[in-house]
């Protein structure tokens, strides 16, 4: 069967998009990418380094041209910041399809949602196509599909923490209520997280420090695909009824005695 | 003459415009963005803006992120 993954205008296959940082080298990210089967991966903007120009970028490893460049806001503090920074990543690949994460503090990465939603409002106005890290408070999610923004972003626990998706009944909700797509960004430790996002109905699951911290970065990557694919799967089936009592597999009738 | 250049001070020693700098710099100007004093720059316009004493340049690329 068919499921295309639509984000604004755009289509793509996998529901899976990966960060890119923390890698051990360049390398190492784009094996990783391609074993993740992303057809998105996140990426900063930052200053070059301009005493060693030579010095080797991303984009020599993995070519936008074959895989959407997602740039996000990371380490912005204030909807200014974060403005900015969107505005150099539109000017340098030609992108409008942007990741907006605007922080509340260093020590939780959380979102500051007032920020947020200022920077979300401007950028929608300006033509931006904006996927929003956001914390899991339907409301604020609501407020930011009323602004306009392309995709949700709750994260499913703090940034980096790799503690999951502890509480899933909010994702759930959110999910149900919006009718833009619904990715969990942050939190997801290892594949089963991954699983349960996407069994929960979610659109899609952004990770980087699961595969980027594993111990083989490279078959984490592979199993977060399939977790993926899995997860989703298991969602379009429709999963059976729990029940309180033991139903036999095997039939009963016929049995010797 | 002296710019700020992603944070530091650089000396230039005449006045050039972005497309000379970033030659200068031996930068690809397709995998980068440009800020002058806090207004991005588009590409088509690197060769018609001239870099003058003070300015405040921003060079940046995209970098492994999450």
């Amino acid at each position: 069967m068919s499921d295309i993954f639509k984000i604004g205008e755009r289509t793509f296959h996998s529901r899976l998009i990966v960060g890119t940082g923390k890698y051990k080298d360049l390398q190492e990210t784009a094996d990783a990418v391609e074993a993740s089967g992303a057809d998105i991966v996140t990426v900063a903007v930052r200053r070059v380094n301009i005493t060693d120009t030579k010095e080797p970028l991303l984009m020599d490893f993995i070519d936008p041209k074959k895989i959407t460049y997602l740039p996000n806001t990371a380490g912005c503090f204030n909807s200014e910041d974060a403005l900015r920074t969107l505005r150099l990543a539109k000017e340098s690949g030609g992108w409008n399809l942007v990741k907006l994460e605007v922080l509340g503090d260093e020590k939780t990465l959380y979102p500051n949602m007032r920020e947020t939603l200022v920077a979300a409002e401007v950028l929608v106005k300006e033509g931006f196509e904006v996927m929003v890290y956001c914390s899991d408070d339907p409301i604020a999610c609501k407020q930011l599909e009323e602004i306009g923004v392309a995709a949700i972003m709750p994260l499913g626990s703090l940034i980096g923490s790799g503690q999951g998706i502890p509480n899933k009944l909010n994702i759930e909700i959110i999910k149900k209520q919006s009718k833009v797509p619904v990715i969990v960004d942050a939190g997801i430790g290892t594949a089963s997280d991954a699983a349960i996002a996407m069994e929960l109905g979610c659109d899609g699951v952004l990770v980087n420090s699961a595969i980027a911290k594993a111990n083989n970065p490279i078959l984490m990557a592979t199993s977060m695909k399939n977790a993926v694919i899995a997860g989703r799967q298991s969602y379009l089936s429709g999963r059976m009824d729990k029940i309180n009592i033991a139903s036999p597999s095997s039939p009963v009738k016929g049995k010797i005695n | 003459m002296e710019i700020q250049l992603n944070g530091n001070a650089y000396p230039l020693d005449k006045e050039c415009n972005i497309d000379d700098f970033l030659s200068k710099l031996s930068i690809d100007k397709t995998k980068v963005a440009i800020e002058l004093n806090k207004s991005v720059v588009p590409k088509d316009k690197y060769s018609v803006t001239k870099l003058a004493h003070k300015d405040v340049v921003e060079i940046v690329t995209f970098i492994g992120g999450g």
